[in-house]
C-alpha cells in the first residue's frame, strides 16, 4: 500500500492535509492519533468509501476509488460502526458473507479463529460488544483477504475483551495478512504493530517502530531520588546540578547518558556514606512521546 | 397463519442445515453467477425478516386483522355500481395493503436500520455487486407479498366465501408482482429522505394511511367525492388496489389485467428508480452530519 500527498477537504476544513504512507506486505501497521485527527477519513479513502481531494493512493496496486469486485475479494474491512447482521446467527452471517466471495475460508475454522465456537448458533445481536467485534473480524476474514483494515477495533472495550481482541489480531500476523489498524490507544499500537504512524491535525507527525517512534530511543531519561534529611540538594556536585530539572521534595535530573549520570550519583553518595533507596531511572513511555507529539497539533 | 410461518421457518432451517459447508470454490453463490448470488441474498434477507417480530406483526398479522375487522363491520353491505358484496370488495383492498406492508413499509424500515447501523456499508466492503443486494432484497419483498396475498385471498374464500374466478388469477398475480416491485423501489427512494430508524415507521404510516383511506383500501372509493378520487388516482396505492379489485368484479372477462393500472404503477416505478439512483447511499447518514 502506498499513499502520496493525500488530501481531503470538506469545505474550508482540511481533514487530511497531505499524508505519505508506505505499508509493506505482511506488516501490521498502526495508524495512531486522537479522535478527529483524520484517521477514519484516511481509512475510508483507502477502503474506497470516500473520494479524495488530491494525492495518489494505491492499495494492492489498485486505486481504491476504482476498486472492483476482484479488488474487494482481496481486501477485508472491520468498520468502526457496524452492527451485527440483524436476525442472523454467527454461523448464518458467515454463510451469507462467504457466498459473496469466490474463494472464502472455511466457516468453522474462521469461527474458531476468533474464538466464537460457543456462540456459533447465537444471534449476532445477542452477542456482547467484544464478541460482536470478533464476529466483525470473522466477517472481514471470511473472504481470505490479503489486506485487512481494522478501524478502532477495541474502542469501548473492557480490559479483558481488549486482550482477547488483541490475541485475535495477533493471530492475523501468523496468517501472513497485512493489517492496517487505526487506534487512539498507544498501548494497542505498541502491543500489536510492527510500525506506527502518528497522525494529528490531518498530518503525520511521527513514524517509526514502537521503540523508535518520535526519537524515543534517543530521548533523555529521567532520574529521580530523595536525599536523606539534613543533606540539601546544593551539596550535589556541579556536573549533577547542571542536569537538575526540578525539585518537589525529590531531586529530578534529566540525562542523555543515564549510565554515566547514575555512576556520578553513586560515586558522590558512597563518598558521603549515604544510600538513595528510591533511586529511579525512567525512559519516556510511548504514551508520553505520543502526548508530546499530538499536543502541538491543532 | 402462525403455523404457515413456522412451517416456512422450519423448511428454511432444514434447507440451511442441508448445506452447512458451502465454502469450496466451485459452490459459493458468487462463483455460480449473479443470479444465484441474488437468490443467496434473498434467502438470508427472508430468514432475517421472518425472525423479526415487528416485521411479522406488521406484514402478516396486521393485514389479517384489518380484513377481519372491515369484513366483520361492513361485510354484508352492498357496494359499487356492480352491486357486489362489501366482503368481496375488502378482500382485494386489504390484499393491496398487505402487498404494500410487505414491500414498502417493511423495506423502508429495514433498509434505514441497516444503513444507519453500518450493515449496508459492511456488505459494500465485500465484492457483492450493489444491484445484487437490491435485487435480493426486492425478491424477498415480492415473495413475502405473494405469501401475504395468498393468505388473505385464502382466508377471504374460506371464512367469507369470497371466491376468486380462476380466470383472473394471472391478473391478480401480475398486478401484485408489479405493485410489489414498484413499492420496493419507492421504498428505496423514500429511505433516502429518512435520517434514522426511529423515523421510518411513523413516516411510512403518515404517507400510507391517508392513501389507504382514499384508494379503496379502507373505504369503498365509489362513496368518495370525485375530487378526492382524482387525487387518489395520481398515487400508486389506488392503482394497485384497483388492479386487485378488478379481478373480483363479476363483470370482468378475460385474465383481469388492467393495463392502465399497470402503466401508472410503471410510471411510479420509474420515478422511484430515478430518485433512488440519484440519492440512495450505503453509508450511514448520521456519520455525514
Amino acid at each position: 500500500m502506498s499513499v502520496r500527498g493525500l488530501r481531503k477537504r470538506y469545505g474550508q476544513f482540511e481533514a487530511v492535509a497531505g499524508i505519505d504512507l508506505e505499508v509493506g506486505r505482511g506488516e501490521i501497521f498502526a495508524f495512531l492519533g486522537p479522535n478527529g485527527a483524520g484517521k477514519t477519513t484516511t481509512v475510508e479513502i483507502l477502503e474506497g468509501f470516500r473520494t479524495r481531494t488530491s494525492g495518489e493512493v494505491s492499495v494492492l496496486g489498485i486505486d481504491p476509488g476504482h476498486g472492483d469486485a476482484a479488488w474487494r475479494n482481496r481486501v477485508g474491512a472491520v468498520l468502526q460502526e457496524s452492527n451485527a447482521e440483524p436476525g442472523l446467527t454467527v454461523r448464518e452471517s458467515l454463510q451469507l458473507y462467504s457466498g459473496y466471495y469466490r474463494q472464502p475460508r472455511d466457516i468453522d475454522e474462521t469461527i474458531a479463529l476468533v474464538g466464537l465456537e460457543e456462540k456459533a448458533e447465537t444471534l449476532g445481536q445477542q452477542l456482547s460488544g467484544g464478541q460482536r467485534r470478533r464476529l466483525d473480524v470473522a466477517l472481514a476474514l471470511i473472504g481470505d483477504p490479503e489486506l485487512i483494515f481494522l478501524d478502532e477495533p477495541t474502542t469501548g472495550f473492557d480490559p479483558s475483551a481488549r486482550r482477547t481482541a488483541w490475541q485475535v489480531i495477533d493471530g492475523l500476523r501468523e496468517l501472513g495478512k497485512t493489517v492496517f489498524l487505526t487506534t487512539h490507544y498507544m498501548d494497542e499500537a505498541e502491543q500489536l504493530a510492527d510500525r506506527i504512524a502518528v497522525i494529528a491535525g490531518g498530518r503525520i507527525v511521527a513514524e517509526g517502530t514502537p521503540t523508535t517512534l518520535g526519537g524515543r530511543h534517543s530521548m533523555a531519561a529521567t532520574i529521580r531520588f530523595t536525599l536523606p534529611a539534613g543533606i540539601p540538594s546544593d551539596e550535589l556536585p556541579p556536573e549533577l546540578q547542571a542536569l537538575r530539572a526540578g525539585e518537589d521534595g525529590h531531586v529530578t535530573l534529566t540525562s542523555d547518558m543515564p549510565l554515566a549520570t547514575v555512576g556520578a550519583i553513586a560515586n558522590w553518595a558512597s563518598g558521603r556514606g549515604i544510600d538513595l533507596p528510591d533511586l529511579d531511572v525512567r525512559r519516556p513511555t510511548l504514551e508520553e512521546v505520543y502526548l508530546e507529539l499530538t499536543r502541538s497539533a491543532p | 397463519m402462525i403455523l404457515l410461518i413456522r412451517w416456512l421457518r422450519r423448511r428454511r432451517r432444514a434447507r440451511l442445515g442441508e448445506s452447512p459447508t458451502t465454502t469450496t470454490a466451485q459452490t459459493t453463490a458468487a462463483a455460480r453467477g449473479p443470479l444465484m448470488l441474488t437468490l443467496h441474498q434473498a434467502r438470508y434477507d427472508l430468514l432475517a425478516i421472518l425472525r423479526n417480530r415487528q416485521a411479522r406483526f406488521f406484514t402478516l398479522i396486521l393485514p389479517l386483522l384489518f380484513l377481519i375487522i372491515f369484513v366483520g363491520v361492513f361485510g354484508n353491505h352492498v357496494v359499487g355500481p356492480g352491486s357486489m358484496k362489501a366482503s368481496a370488495y375488502y378482500v382485494p383492498g386489504i390484499a393491496a395493503l398487505g402487498v404494500i406492508a410487505a414491500s414498502f413499509v417493511n423495506l423502508v424500515i429495514s433498509i434505514t436500520a441497516q444503513r444507519e447501523s453500518g450493515v449496508l456499508k459492511r456488505r459494500r466492503a465485500t465484492p457483492v455487486p450493489a444491484w445484487v443486494l437490491i435485487a435480493g432484497r426486492t425478491l424477498t419483498a415480492v415473495t413475502i407479498s405473494l405469501v401475504v396475498l395468498a393468505v388473505l385471498l385464502a382466508v377471504g374464500r374460506a371464512a367469507y366465501g369470497v371466491s376468486l374466478p380462476t380466470s383472473t388469477l394471472p391478473g391478480i398475480a401480475l398486478t401484485a408482482v408489479v405493485g410489489s416491485i414498484t413499492f420496493c423501489v419507492l421504498g428505496y427512494a423514500l429511505s433516502t429522505a429518512i435520517k434514522n430508524e426511529d423515523a421510518a415507521q411513523p413516516m411510512t404510516q403518515a404517507i400510507m394511511l391517508p392513501l389507504y383511506f382514499i384508494s379503496g383500501v379502507f373505504i369503498v372509493n365509489t362513496n368518495l367525492p370525485s375530487w378526492l378520487r382524482h387525487v387518489a388516482s395520481v398515487f400508486p396505492v389506488e392503482h394497485l388496489s384497483d388492479g386487485l379489485h378488478n379481478a373480483y368484479r363479476p363483470a370482468v372477462k378475460g385474465v383481469g389485467i388492467v393495463w392502465t393500472d399497470i402503466g401508472v404503477l410503471a410510471i411510479w416505478f420509474a420515478i422511484g428508480l430515478a430518485v433512488a439512483l440519484f440519492r440512495f447511499t450505503w453509508l450511514p447518514k448520521a456519520a455525514d452530519a
